[in-house]
């Protein structure tokens, strides 16, 4: 009964995991940027609904609204002011970029909001329980997070394959020129990938705001366990994504059940196993 | 005709006289300068190594690793362990601690070099970060809360504090332009070759004959085992050691890119021009705190997109100076009939 409540626990942080690396895994996908700031961006919309809350006086859920918009709106800005100018054949200028983005973000939350932890109040929900069956309870919130989650991936993936500005998305990352000749902006096409990417960080940072506290200098650890979660899922693969946010949330699980040192730790240590053994992740994109 | 290959310009000879005056009188410090003098200048020579061994592995192999805070913390946790555990005098536990980093690094490199550009740059990260949680782990060093050198060691140094300081401060230096010579000695040679050719195009460079991977592996391997013994003596010089230091991503690397971006990647003069830049920021602006912090951020963005080249890039394409003679040249000589 323990190791089923730990990898019930698991599996519905790992949604969680999983749309970390969607906003990740997406941006990869569209325009071969690693966003090195993708953590600190979490953060941000988690310090984002703090300020809508608390202004508005609304519950973090009705909140993103608001945050998801403001998020979007950031990333499409981000990409077309910034991130824009350093892409090309060189891997360094994003990747500088995005990292001295992150640095500006930690120093300009630190700024304005101090190094104080702090959460976001949900209300009743926090402590809803559902029971499954005898000693075996999954809370409300925790399985509200895991649907949004599952329903993050799925609409991204009907958005990919399904709809034209996912046909946008696919011609570009396939050959930039070509989709260019074709009569599409690519720079444009790239800042809807960003504000979409950004979408899913907002209600990703919202779900992180109301599990647990939050500070400034969290973003780096949200960053790498997206990343991880994209690497053992296996690239560009939206339910791979799923699939490895899972794994690395119940490896993180079961490590914390063994000894509280080890979460992180056994997390990564999954992460390190998948790349000797299967480089390719677990669920690599089939075919084209 | 003859045909000959020579290194360096006129500029060399500056560089090099000036080189050799800088080197004397800062090997002169301890007669001229204060305490703070020295550990101020010993801290720069720290940056400096560092940030010229980032700019020899981004700027030069390709490598972008945002995890080099793994060998420095590792270097400076086999010096604490060496002294705490076997009594070793921390000056051998240098050059030991870099050969212990050597050897970790070489299945490191077997595992992160399965991770192409970006994602290589996060997978060093994600081993940095074993690295500081298995440090937190070790109880012997103190666990997450981290240690100090014991007394004994510190003593071993040298008797006196005066001379601690005199030795740590010369040894530093010692240090720095090793590591400077190193990487002049290697980009001279048929690697320092093979690695300018990997910079300017990797694929041209591997139709030319060039082994790519084992030359990134030698040069992540060369990178590892100096970084470990910089890391090594940054702590012998602070005394104390915590996981969070040791580690720390933003202390080792964040700053070291900043720097060498700031002056110049993939110039060798670059990183310590960089350096001197990050430091007249540095005295000068640190009250401001996070503000300094988020202004270096914003500096970086701006070469980046503005100035891709930096400081010495740009010096470089205006005056034509280079003060290590690195450029190849072709002479070709009539011979007379």
């Amino acid at each position: 009964m323990e190791w089923i409540n730990v990898i019930i626990q698991g599996v519905l942080v790992g949604g969680l995991y999983a749309m970390f690396a969607a906003g990740l895994s997406l941006i990869f996908g569209v325009m071969r940027l690693v966003n090195i700031a993708h953590g600190d961006l979490i953060v941000l919309a988690a310090y984002v609904a703090l300020v809508v809350t608390q202004t508005l006086g609304i519950g973090p859920l009705t909140a993103l609204i608001i945050v998801v918009p403001v998020m979007a709106a950031i990333g499409y800005a981000l990409q077309w002011f910034v991130l824009n100018r350093t892409l090309g054949d060189d891997l360094l200028p994003p990747l500088l970029v995005t990292f001295g983005l992150s640095v500006i973000i930690q120093n300009g939350l630190l700024a304005l909001f101090t190094a104080d932890s702090v959460k976001l109040q949900a209300g009743a929900i926090e402590v809803a329980t559902i029971r499954l069956s005898e000693g075996v309870y999954v809370g409300v919130l925790p399985l509200l997070q895991f649907a949004v989650a599952v329903a993050v991936i799925a609409g991204l993936q009907f958005i990919f394959y399904r709809t034209a500005l996912g046909r946008a998305f696919r011609a570009t990352a396939d050959n930039p020129e070509v989709a260019q000749l074709m009569g599409l902006d690519n720079r444009r096409v790239f800042a809807l990938a960003m504000a979409l990417s950004l979408a899913v960080v907002a209600i990703a940072g919202v779900f992180l705001a109301v599990r647990a506290n939050f500070d400034p200098s969290q973003g780096p650890a949200r960053l790498i366990f997206g990343f991880e979660a994209v690497i053992i899922g296996g690239l560009g693969s939206l339910w791979g994504t799923l699939a490895g946010g899972l794994i690395l949330g119940v490896a993180q699980a079961i490590g914390a059940h063994l000894d509280p040192g080890w979460q992180i730790l056994a997390g990564h240590i999954a992460f390190l196993i998948v790349l000797a053994l299967r480089p390719q992740g677990l669920f690599p994109k089939m075919g084209t | 005709m003859t045909v000959r290959v020579t290194f360096g310009t006129r500029a060399n000879w500056i560089g090099a006289a000036l080189g050799a005056i800088a080197f004397a009188a800062l090997a002169a410090a301890p007669f001229w300068g204060g305490r703070e003098d020295l550990q101020l200048l010993s801290e720069i020579f720290a940056y400096v190594a560092l940030a010229s061994l980032w700019n020899l592995l981004a700027g030069y192999a390709g490598l972008v690793s945002v995890g080099q805070q793994a060998y420095v913390g590792l270097g400076a946790y086999t010096l604490f362990a060496l002294a705490i555990l076997f009594g070793l005098s921390p000056l051998w536990s240098i050059p030991l601690a870099g050969l212990v980093a050597a050897l970790v690094s070489i299945p490191v490199a077997l595992l992160v070099f399965r991770l192409r550009g970006h994602y290589f740059a996060i997978g060093t990260w994600i081993v940095a970060e074993v690295f500081r949680l298995l440090a937190a782990q070790a109880a012997v060093l103190g666990g997450g809360s981290g240690t100090s050198l014991p007394a004994a060691m510190v003593i071993a140094i040298a008797p006196t504090r005066q001379l601690r300081d005199f030795t740590m401060y010369w040894i530093a230096l010692a240090l720095v332009a090793a590591v400077l010579a190193l990487i002049v000695l290697l980009l001279r040679s048929r690697y320092g070759l093979a690695l300018k050719a990997i910079r300017d195009s990797e694929l041209a460079a591997s139709c030319s004959g060039v082994d790519v991977t084992r030359t990134k592996i030698i040069v992540y391997i060369v990178t590892a085992l100096a970084t470990a013994m910089i890391g090594a003596l940054i702590f012998l010089q602070k005394l104390r050691i915590s996981p969070d230091a040791a580690f720390s991503v933003n202390d080792w690397t964040a700053f070291v890119i900043f720097i060498t971006v700031i002056g110049g990647i993939g110039r060798i003069e670059g990183p310590i021009v960089g350096t001197l830049v990050f430091f007249a920021l540095r005295q000068t602006l640190a009250d401001l705190g996070t503000v300094y912090l988020l202004m270096l951020g914003v500096i970086a963005i701006l070469i980046m997109l503005l100035a891709p080249k930096g400081i010495w890039g740009f010096v470089v394409e205006r005056f034509g100076w280079q003060l290590f003679p690195l450029e190849r040249r072709v002479l070709i000589e009539e011979r007379r009939a």
